[in-house]
C-alpha cells in the first residue's frame, strides 16, 4: 500500500533535481566523486542513506526494484529498503536479478550478469579510496586532480613485500577509464572483474560523506595491481552446499561448536534459481 | 499573453525526462525521446524545454538566446537566475549558433563537476551515420549524424577534450529527440 503525505519516492522535487544533476555530472566524469546535498533520511547513516537517495531520484512508477544486502534479498537492510520504496513510491519489487530495472546493493554485485538498461545502485560507506593513506580531504582532491595515485601503489607494494600478496579482500581499489582511482564500495575483490565493461549503468551513493559517483556502461574498470603481481579475485575453495555452484561467491556458515562449517552462495537469488532448475531437472 | 503549461504531471514527467537524459549521457550518441507533450514558445523546442524543466531551478544560473517569450516561460516554470554571459551559467541553451566552448565554464581539475551543460537545438539527429563516437558508455562505436551544428564544433570539441576532466557536457536537442556528448567522448570523423 502506498503511503500518503509524502511526495512520490519520499524526496521533494528540488532535492531530486539537485541529485539528478549530480548523477549526470558523475556519469560524464566516470569515477569522479561529485558532492551533493545529502538529506537526512528515515534510516541511520551506514544503512544505505546514499544509495536510497540515488534510487529515490532515479525511480519511476514503471520500475521494478530489487534490493540486496551482501547478496541476500531477505536480510533486514534489503527488506526494509524494498518495503520503503514499495510504500513511498508504490513500485513493483522483485528478488529476481533478471526482472529488476534498478538494483540497489549493499556490498555485492549479483552473480547473474546484468544487461543494458539496468541500473546498479551501490551503498557506499566511504567513497574516498585514499582515505586511509591521506586523511586530508583537500589533499585527496588535489591527488585526484593530478591523477597522482602513487600512495595507493606504494600501499599495495608494501603489502606484497610484507605478506607476499595484497592484503585487501574487499573494497579493492580500481582505476576507472584509466583516469580516476575509485572505491568500488566494500564489495569482495571477487566481484571487481564484473565491473569491467558492465552493460548496466553503475551509480554509487555515499550518504554520510555526501558523494555520488558513477561508471557508465562498457567502461574500463581495472583493479590496481602490478605486472608481476596481477590482481587475483579470491573465492573460498568449495562448492555451495545448497546448489553446488563452484563459481559463485560463498559465505561460510558455522554449523556447530566442533569446527563444523559449510559454504553457501552469498547471492540468494542465484542459488535459489539454480536449486529450482535442479528440482525441475529431477522431476523431468 | 498566456503562458503554455509545463509538465502536466510534474513528478512523473520530470522523472521520465531525467531517465531519458541519463540514458542519453550514459550511452553517448544514442537518441532518446522526451518532452512529447510540451508546447513551449518558439524557438524553444520540446526536448530542450523538457531538459530545462527537469534540471533547471534556482540553483542553476541559465543563459539562453531564445528571446522574450521563451524567457518568460522559462522564468515562470524553472525560476533560474539569468546569467549575464554564457561563461557565468551552469546551464546554457543555444537555439541559434552556440557560444564557443572555450567561453563556457569548464569547471576546475579538482571540481570538474562545476562545469556548464550546453544544450544546443539542432536541425536533426540520426543514428547510423556521421561521427564515429568512442569512449565511456560505448561498447565499440556509436554513429551519430548531427545536422545544424557550426563547422567549428568538432575542432573545438577536440581542443576541449585535451583538458579532461575539465569540460562542458553537450546535450543535442532536435524536436522531441535528444543525444548527448559527455566531455570524455571522442568524435571520430565519418
Amino acid at each position: 500500500m502506498t503511503e500518503t503525505g509524502y511526495n512520490f519516492a519520499y524526496l521533494d522535487e528540488a532535492t531530486k533535481r539537485m541529485i539528478r544533476r549530480a548523477i549526470l555530472k558523475a556519469v560524464a566524469i566516470p569515477g569522479h566523486q561529485v558532492p551533493f546535498g545529502g538529506r537526512e533520511m528515515p534510516l541511520p547513516y551506514g544503512w544505505g542513506t546514499g544509495g536510497i537517495q540515488v534510487t529515490a531520484s532515479l525511480i519511476g512508477r514503471d520500475d521494478v526494484l530489487k534490493v540486496i544486502d551482501q547478496g541476500a534479498d531477505d536480510t533486514t537492510n534489503a527488506v526494509s529498503i524494498r518495503r520503503f520504496f514499495a510504500r513511498v513510491a508504490g513500485v513493483a519489487t522483485t528478488e529476481r536479478t533478471a526482472a529488476a530495472t534498478i538494483i540497489q546493493t549493499r556490498h555485492r554485485i549479483p552473480e547473474t550478469p546484468l544487461r543494458e538498461g539496468q541500473i546498479l545502485v551501490y551503498q557506499v560507506p566511504m567513497p574516498e579510496p585514499l582515505f586511509r593513506l591521506e586523511p586530508r580531504v583537500a589533499e585527496t582532491r588535489r591527488l585526484h586532480a593530478l591523477a597522482d595515485y602513487g600512495l595507493m601503489q606504494v600501499k599495495l607494494y608494501e603489502d606484497i613485500a610484507r605478506l607476499g600478496h595484497v592484503g585487501l579482500s574487499y573494497n579493492y581499489p580500481v582505476m576507472v577509464n584509466h583516469r580516476y582511482l575509485m572505491s568500488p564500495s566494500p564489495i569482495p575483490a571477487f566481484d571487481n572483474p564484473k565491473m569491467h565493461r558492465m552493460p548496466a549503468l553503475q551509480v554509487f551513493g555515499a550518504g554520510r560523506e555526501k558523494r555520488i559517483y558513477a561508471v557508465p556502461p562498457y567502461t574500463a574498470v581495472h583493479s590496481l595491481d602490478f605486472e608481476d603481481h596481477p590482481f587475483r579475485p579470491i573465492r573460498a575453495d568449495a562448492r555451495c552446499a545448497l546448489c553446488g555452484s563452484d563459481a559463485s561467491y560463498l559465505d561460510e556458515v558455522v554449523t556447530d561448536d566442533a569446527g563444523g562449517r559449510l559454504f553457501v552462495c552469498s547471492d540468494t537469488d542465484y542459488c535459489g534459481e539454480r536449486q529450482a532448475r535442479q528440482r525441475r531437472g529431477e522431476a523431468a | 499573453m498566456t503562458l503554455s503549461p509545463g509538465f502536466a504531471d510534474p513528478v512523473a514527467e520530470a522523472q521520465q525526462s531525467f531517465r531519458a537524459i541519463l540514458a542519453a549521457l550514459s550511452r553517448p550518441g544514442r537518441v532518446q525521446s522526451l518532452g512529447a507533450g510540451l508546447r513551449p514558445p518558439a524557438p524553444l523546442l520540446p526536448a530542450a524545454a523538457a531538459v530545462l524543466l527537469t534540471l533547471a531551478d534556482a540553483d542553476t544560473p541559465l543563459w539562453h538566446d531564445a528571446g522574450a517569450a521563451a524567457d518568460a516561460w522559462l522564468r515562470f516554470h524553472c525560476g533560474s537566475p539569468a546569467a549575464g554571459r554564457p561563461g557565468e551559467a551552469r546551464l546554457v541553451l543555444a537555439c541559434g549558433a552556440p557560444p564557443p566552448l572555450s567561453e563556457l565554464d569548464a569547471g576546475s581539475d579538482e571540481a570538474p563537476e562545476d562545469s556548464a551543460t550546453l544544450l544546443v537545438q539542432v536541425a536533426g539527429l540520426a543514428e547510423g551515420s556521421g561521427w564515429r563516437l568512442t569512449g565511456p558508455g560505448i561498447a565499440q562505436e556509436h554513429r551519430l549524424l548531427v545536422e545544424g551544428l557550426p563547422s567549428w564544433f568538432p575542432a573545438a570539441w577536440e581542443a576541449q577534450r585535451r583538458g579532461f576532466p575539465r569540460g562542458v557536457d553537450v546535450l543535442l536537442c532536435a524536436g522531441t529527440r535528444i543525444a548527448a556528448l559527455p566531455r570524455g567522448i571522442a568524435l571520430g570523423q565519418g
